[in-house]
């Protein structure tokens, strides 16, 4: 009958090809990529990414060869210059900086990146099924966060770095253990706002069973949230990782990271070899700011109500 | 003929607990719905209209254990609905489907129209095949008005009234028996409202639905109801007949909400007399003993503070007063 009444009018004869919609996503991106500074972080961070993978092939020097021409007289001879091959300068090692520059900012992007990986699974998983389910299970459930946060993280981390040995495997379960805590409160915080919402009742009533709605209808709703704090989690975890290397519990030689580099350049300093500190610092600087300004690009885009 | 749903002293009882309650102290009763009991049949419209606050959501939601509910629903004179364990209670949330108040908020932001009809499809038929689904959507959207070629859309291109229709199409797509409507047009404008309460009526006329129609707008349930419940503090105070209730309404609630509906001729409206209703709703923590209306009734002397009445009459006209009675409509 309303279909007859929709052809009586002469609709049929409009083109109904079907038409696409603007997704939320879709509107995001585009107020994303308005955002000049966001994009600049974000081009500047591929550029880094780019350059932490390919750097070591670039390289006139690999990252564990030594210039004995360099070795002992680094800072006179170990200065950064295209004729020897040192694009960044030797460390007092003659190890080439620039390979190792390029390394060591894979490494800290990599524990970022999966720290925040395990925090984004874990923490969403955790916080909506808290939040959604609620009562006695909500209340036990973040009294473990609780508990977990209660915890001096720097001081186990440390701990378990000594116990176990210094390795990569070790920073990445013991960032992951603990950095999921904050990203489970705020998904549960933002559920528990979603809960009551009329499109979660409205599939409740039609009988969908709880995973479901919470992978379907709670998580699409919160992954805004989850990403702005995921890309502001990321310089955290490198931060953090930074910090236990400058202390000289990081990863192992010949591995390096951001943070060993920049322990040792801060001792060469002394010596006047400042090519050693400042090219690791300038990318650990950079990265951060990069970070800083796409989650905040992010934000923007995402939550177009809190400006 | 078994009706299809027979309810029996329906009660709903929430347990609230204060800001800054300990663990251990007792949490406050508050009864949303006290004993109602109603029968509906296939293809009727039962409308419920009351104040806010009144439990006419809750009763919605009771029916179909979105809130805890005490009493008997019986649907088709054989299954219990509220002794049903949760996954027993599948099959039947496919027979009764519910349409909400707010259009935009009832439907998931980052899904598309074709998605949010499709839901409930996919849930109760799983083995459907992808196009089998899309084809019906398109079908049903074209039922109740929207381009099908608008199935990629997402909710927050469409108007109120659209929306509204998505919400409609959501609930039909599985061929429900009952709908229960949950003041489907009290956020739509005026013009909108005419063209979705008709568009129920003529899906309702279609598809032989039973419907059961809240909303505080008495003009609205007058066009669309059979019969209709009228609702005060969780309790029922009168049920007609639509054409009944209407013109000889017994109760004194329901005479003061009838006098207050506006009448489009102003010199009818000017001469008509609205009985004003006194003071605000009784706190739902401490309903006034007796008749819970008797705090803002005309009639109400001291006899209304002791018993509560009970609800009286025959199937065409109940009544509960002590006051009143429906032997001044005959």
């Amino acid at each position: 009958m309303v279909s007859a009444s929709l052809r009586g009018r002469g609709l049929e004869s409009l083109p109904l090809d079907e038409v696409k919609g603007r997704s939320l996503w879709a509107d995001a991106r585009r107020r994303f990529l308005r955002n000049k500074a966001a994009v600049a972080g974000l081009v500047l961070l591929v550029l880094i990414a780019v350059f932490s993978f390919t750097g070591e092939w670039i390289a006139a020097w690999s990252n564990e060869e030594i210039d004995f021409n360099v070795i002992g007289s680094a800072a006179t001879m170990g200065m950064p210059s295209f004729e020897n091959g040192h694009y960044f300068g030797t460390d007092d090692l003659g190890r080439d900086q620039f390979a190792r520059t390029a390394q060591g900012t894979r490494v800290s992007l990599m524990v970022g990146l999966v720290g925040t990986f395990i925090a984004v699974v874990v923490g969403t998983i955790y916080g909506a099924v808290a939040g959604y389910v609620g009562g006695r299970t909500d209340q036990i459930m973040m009294r473990i966060v609780d508990i977990l946060f209660a915890i001096p993280f720097m001081f186990v981390l440390i701990l378990l770095l000594v116990m176990f040995g210094r390795s990569m495997v070790m920073i990445f379960i013991g960032i992951g253990l603990l950095s999921w805590l904050g990203m489970a409160r705020i998904v549960r915080g933002q559920t528990i706002s979603l809960k009551h919402k009329e499109y979660i009742e409205a599939a409740r009533a039609s009988g969908v069973p709880g995973w479901k709605i919470i992978f379907r209808h709670i998580v699409p709703n919160l992954l805004g949230i989850v990403a702005v704090y995921a890309t502001l989690l990321v310089p955290d975890m490198i931060m953090t990782e930074s910090f236990i290397s400058f202390l000289g519990l990081g990863v192992q030689e010949p591995l390096t990271s951001l943070g060993a580099l920049i322990s040792e350049g801060s001792k060469a300093i002394t010596q006047g070899a400042m090519w050693q500190l400042w090219f690791p610092f300038g990318f650990f600087v950079v990265t951060l700011y990069a970070f800083y300004f796409v989650g905040d690009g992010l934000r923007d885009a995402l939550d177009p109500k809190d400006r | 003929m078994t009706p299809l749903l027979d309810v029996r002293d329906l009660s709903v009882t929430f347990a609230i607990r204060g800001e800054g309650d300990m663990p251990w102290t007792e949490p406050r009763q508050l009864r949303a719905v006290n004993g109602v009991s109603f029968t509906l049949n296939p293809g009727e419209t039962l409308g419920i209209v009351g104040e806010s606050g009144c439990g006419k959501s809750t009763l919605a939601r009771a029916l179909i254990r979105m809130v805890p509910a005490e009493g008997r629903v019986l649907w088709q004179g054989k299954t219990d609905l509220l002794s049903l364990a949760p996954r027993a209670m599948l099959p039947y949330r496919r027979e009764i489907q519910m349409v909400f108040q707010d259009p935009l908020a009832s439907l998931n932001p980052r899904m598309t129209v074709g998605q949010i009809i499709a839901e409930p499809l996919r849930t109760h038929h799983p083995d459907l095949s992808r196009a089998e689904v899309k084809a019906r959507v398109q079908g049903m959207m074209e039922r109740v008005g929207l381009l099908p070629n608008q199935i990629n859309r997402y909710p927050h291109e469409f108007s109120g009234g659209q929306c509204q229709r998505i919400g409609i199409a959501r609930a039909l797509i599985v061929e429900p028996k009952l709908l229960i409507c949950d003041e489907p047009v009290s956020a739509l404008d005026v013009s909108i409202q005419a063209q979705v309460i008709n568009l129920l009526a003529e899906l309702q006329r279609e598809l032989g639905l039973a419907m059961v129609f809240i909303a505080h707008d008495l003009s609205v349930v007058r066009h669309i109801s059979d019969r209709v419940m009228v609702l005060y503090l969780g309790r029922v105070m009168e049920e007609a007949s639509s054409t009944e209730l209407f013109s000889h309404a017994a109760h004194p609630y329901t005479k003061a909400l009838l006098s207050a509906v506006p009448i489009p001729d102003p010199k009818a409206e000017r001469a008509k007399r609205v009985i004003p209703l006194d003071g605000d709703l009784p706190s739902p923590f401490r309903p006034p003993s007796g008749c819970v209306f008797r705090t803002r009734c005309g009639l109400a002397d001291a006899d209304c503070a002791d018993q509560v009445p009970l609800l009286q009459g025959n199937s065409k006209h109940g009544l509960a007063c002590h006051k009143a009675w429906v032997a001044d409509s005959v």
